[in-house]
């Protein structure tokens, strides 16, 4: 296996890696002690500007910039409120963040609250990842009680406060605006924007969203220098390293540090471990948790024209295009969080988009009809079609519900259902045609629990 | 039907609100903290978090009812949430959900035939690289095998009977692992306290 730099990940694997004791001997909070002591606020921007990161909850905007929207006459402070309310299925890796290493999460709220100006943040974390919320409060708590989080860190007057706010059961509040509504006391429905966070954020002020593993990213950024950090990615305007997680059918799923720009064969064969079994070849991956367009092996980039952005990988597999914000743009899906669901020659197609629309279903906050409905509606379609009580017409119905859910709504989460339940149609098509006919057969999703057996 | 929170749960509820600029974004937590001592939301929680918040009940309500996390009916003292999305899918998700139906002899949403357990689906919990898991109150049990979650039912099964039926979920948690965390977490957010 590719032996890459253990950056995010350098305290993982340390016993007790999750206390201040063990963190700050392997280096914890002597970044933001220098962006504290010897660094101007702006000067913090700037090296996250430099590092070129890319949003790492999904929607891959560059962080430098977020910041750079706030409010330069702003007489009120703006909060900063990181999103740890991760539920996109197939993402599993912020979790690993603050349960191994809360404490880089804490030095980096830290440094991005010098950075921006804000005193107060808030980490918005799903109720149930009850073990990430107690590592974290202890970590505050340790934090606070050496001074680093309060009226002083590391003797300067910038006063700090961190809280965790648990949410209570909703993918939805992973949209910005949703988790500030939540944050509020409200339920999590979407804002309507503009107004956009930045100007009108968290109880009316000034607010910066960020992604867990994006302010975990900063202490590494301010140590190391914004241009170096970008330097470890394989690609132009993605900088650094990141999580990347794995899932399904391969060997040892699970959450590795990589390169930006790694490809989905070297996350599933070498990373991931191979395919499960070794007689059931990659049929299809969904690279970067489920509102992200799925991908075939077999297919080819088609890019002769120079000028064409992967026509660097012309000719060569879907599977062998770097993993970037803006190359998987490129090709017809998105990064989304990195974390790559795998699925072998078992699975049927129409079976797998019938659980993730049934996800969505449940999921949809029912404020816009477009949404509630046609979320709803695919759904039963596909279960129509899988129990063997669907038609033909019925393919064509997904693609007009699906393309009258686009872009027709207040928030994303439309558009992140109908892309995938797109890509699932114009990719494997002919499936949905015998399915049509005859259902799905049973145990059309590949391994049993049996055949896992021994796993513990 | 009158709902009051212990003596102790309310010096947190009073530090919790020092943590917001309005009273109302205590809410979910505020809900968090009473459904841990009753053990569902009921009509007498929602009319205290009202007053206490000063929010008109059917605002309550309202949040109450957008959360999956919120038990709008009463629960057993173990809450099992199989997780059934895609990754878990592909490991046999399904297959743990259909052998809990039929160890605890009832379907999802149902409890079982001696009351010790509801059972529940999840959506994506987060654990896809440890596939398939459920969730039982606030435990990740993951890579599960049929033998092992028989083995954990078995366990909870005889802690439970070991507590009073009527005590909560609360009295069944397993210890957790880190009491500095533990300390934190009982102080502000209620939970861990076992």
């Amino acid at each position: 296996m590719a032996d890459f730099p253990k950056i995010i990940t350098s305290r993982y694997g340390l016993p007790q890696s999750h206390t201040l004791k063990v963190a700050e001997q392997h280096g914890a909070y002597s970044a933001a002690r220098m962006a504290f002591t010897t660094m101007k606020p702006e000067q913090i921007a700037v090296e996250v500007k430099d590092a070129n990161i890319r949003g790492r909850g999904g929607a891959g905007f560059p962080a430098g910039v977020k910041w750079g929207f706030l409010p330069k006459d702003s007489k009120v402070a703006p909060y900063l409120v990181i999103n740890a309310d991760e539920g996109e299925p197939g993402t599993f890796k912020d979790r690993t963040l603050m349960e191994l290493d809360p404490h880089r999460l804490v030095e980096g709220c830290l440094i991005a609250m010098r950075a921006v100006g804000a005193h107060v943040c808030y980490i918005y974390v799903r109720c149930e990842l009850v073990t990430s919320i107690q590592r974290l409060e202890a970590a505050i708590e340790e934090a606070s009680e050496r001074g680093y989080v309060g009226k002083q860190p590391f003797g300067v007057d910038h006063a700090t406060q961190i809280y965790v706010h648990m949410g209570a059961g909703a993918y939805i509040c992973g949209e910005e605006t949703a988790l500030l509504n939540s944050l509020e006391g409200m339920r999590g429905e979407p804002r309507l924007k503009p107004p956009f966070p930045a100007v009108k954020g968290a109880f009316g002020a000034p607010t910066v969203v960020n992604n867990v593993e994006t302010i975990a990213s900063v202490p590494d950024i301010i140590r190391m220098g914004g241009k170096a950090w970008s330097d470890q990615s394989r690609l132009p305007r993605d900088g650094g390293t990141r999580l990347y997680g794995v899932s399904g059918h391969v060997k040892t799923p699970g959450v590795y540090e990589a390169p930006v720009g790694l490809t989905l064969r070297e996350l599933i064969y070498d990373l991931g471990g191979g395919m499960l079994h070794a007689d059931r070849p990659l049929k299809a991956v969904i690279p970067g948790g489920s509102s992200t367009p799925v991908l075939r092996p077999g297919d080819l980039v088609n890019a002769p024209d120079p000028a064409h952005p992967l026509h660097a990988w012309h000719g060569k597999s879907h599977i062998d295009v770097p993993m970037g914000v803006d190359t998987f743009r490129a090709l017809g899906t998105m990064l989304g969080t990195c974390c790559a669901i795998v699925m072998d020659d078992s699975v049927n197609m129409v079976e797998a988009a019938r659980n993730l629309m049934h996800f969505y279903s449940h999921e949809s906050c029912g404020q816009c009809t477009p949404c509630r409905e046609g979320t709803g509606w695919l759904h039963d379609v596909l279960e129509n079609l899988c129990e063997g009580k669907g038609k033909l017409q019925d393919i064509d119905l997904l693609v007009d519900i699906a393309n009258n859910m686009m872009g027709n709504t207040i928030c994303a989460f439309a558009d992140g259902t109908a892309m995938p339940m797109l890509g699932f149609l114009q990719k494997f098509r002919d499936e949905f045609v015998v399915v049509a006919k005859s259902g799905v057969p049973p145990h059309s999703l590949g391994a049993t629990v049996r055949a896992l057996g021994g796993v513990s | 039907m009158t709902f009051t929170l212990s003596v102790e749960s309310e010096k947190i509820v009073d530090e919790l609100l020092t943590r917001y600029p309005t009273q109302r974004a205590a809410c979910l937590p505020l809900l968090h903290l009473c459904q841990r001592q009753e053990g569902w939301v009921s009509p007498g929680v929602v009319a205290y978090v009202a007053k206490r918040l000063g929010m008109p009940t059917s605002e309550v309500t309202g949040v109450v009812t957008f959360y999956t996390m919120y038990h709008q009916q009463p629960v057993a003292p173990n809450v099992v949430w199989v997780c059934r999305t895609l990754s878990c899918d592909l490991r046999g998700g399904r297959e743990i959900q259909k052998h809990l139906e039929k160890r605890l002899g009832c379907g999802v949403g149902g409890t079982s035939k001696d009351g010790k357990f509801s059972l529940k689906t999840a959506e994506c919990l987060a654990a896809c690289g440890q596939a398939p898991m459920v969730q039982i109150n606030d435990d990740f049990h993951e890579n599960l095998t049929l033998d092992g979650l028989d083995r954990i039912i078995d366990e909870l099964s005889a802690k439970t009977a070991a507590a009073a039926p009527a005590s909560g979920d609360a009295a069944q948690k397993a210890e957790p692992a880190d009491a500095a965390a533990r300390v934190r977490a009982k102080t502000l957010m209620g939970i861990g306290n076992s």
